[in-house]
């Protein structure tokens, strides 16, 4: 019953955070696009990083360990691309949206314990992965100007799929 | 005597049939394993050389798994014949293909 009630409060959290991005009208700029995939990127190792310290199963741990490695890798790729275009990432009401709700999930989780906790870490993983691709496919990379940092966002599609795969076939075997 | 004396090195060196087995080269780019198909024979290795800053692994469920660090390579040495998928498990929307012959 309790799984039940948690999972139904991380669908409305998915559900109002996707809002903010679904209804961005407004066409984000470059500096703002790079601002947005930092926070997407820097939530997720923060989400880790607290998974690594709270659970006990070697499953979510790896997991969690492969988010934390991949999205610095991505985060440093990210740096490195707006120094060269010499862009400098703007915050916006899309990467506020994201950071507020981020930080009342990470509230959330941080009360669970156990085989919970785990089980709504990965649930949230498969959540946010599949709002930040749709925020990729549908906002973001068709609203990027510059051709590097497009190229840059089609490839961190892939990698975000990629862990929605990855977190769902934890979810699995969580189950 | 002496071509009977280069026998034994010769039949070693024809036994391991170090011409026959070939290395196949994959590259991972972008999260994309190119070729995704390879054909092979036993006995040849697949190397993949991975131009991404992030680590992949080349996977066969219940078969080999090879990890191949940010860029850099990983190997393995085909056993057995026939085909198998194989894809990353970080990322399981990597996918490639081997066909092994005998
Ligand atoms: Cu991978």
């Amino acid at each position: 019953m309790f799984m039940r009630s948690s999972t139904a409060a991380l669908a409305a959290l998915f559900f109002a955070s996707t809002a903010p991005l679904a209804q961005a009208a407004e066409k984000p700029t470059d500096p703002q696009i790079a601002h947005i995939a930092y926070t997407a990127d820097t939530i997720d190792i923060e989400a880790a990083k607290l998974a690594i310290k709270k659970s006990k199963n070697k499953e979510v741990v790896d997991f969690a360990k492969d988010m934390e490695r991949d999205h610095e890798a991505v985060n440093k790729q990210a740096l490195d691309l707006v120094k060269k275009l010499k862009v400098t990432p703007e915050d916006n009401d899309t990467s506020k949206a994201l950071a507020k709700a981020a930080k009342e999930e990470r509230a959330k989780l941080a009360k669970l314990k156990g085989a919970d906790f785990d089980k709504a870490y990965i649930e949230n993983e498969v959540a946010y992965h599949k709002q930040v691709n749709g925020a990729l496919e549908t906002l973001l990379i068709p609203s990027a100007s510059n051709a590097e940092l497009k190229s840059l966002l089609e490839t961190g599609l892939k990698i975000f799929q990629g862990h929605e795969q990855h977190a769902e076939h934890v979810a699995g075997m969580l189950k | 005597m002496r071509p009977l004396l280069l026998a034994p090195a010769l039949a070693l060196a024809l036994g391991a049939s170090p011409a026959l087995a070939a290395t196949i080269e994959v590259t991972i780019d972008k999260l994309v394993f190119s070729p995704a198909n390879v054909q092979a024979k036993v006995g040849d290795t697949i190397e993949w050389t991975n131009k991404d800053v992030l680590a992949h692994t080349a996977t066969v469920k219940g078969g080999w798994d090879v990890m191949i660090p940010a860029k850099s390579t990983g190997k393995v040495t085909l056993k057995a014949a026939g085909a198998v998928d194989y894809f990353c498990r970080f990322h399981p929307n990597m996918k490639g293909h081997v066909e092994v012959a005998p």
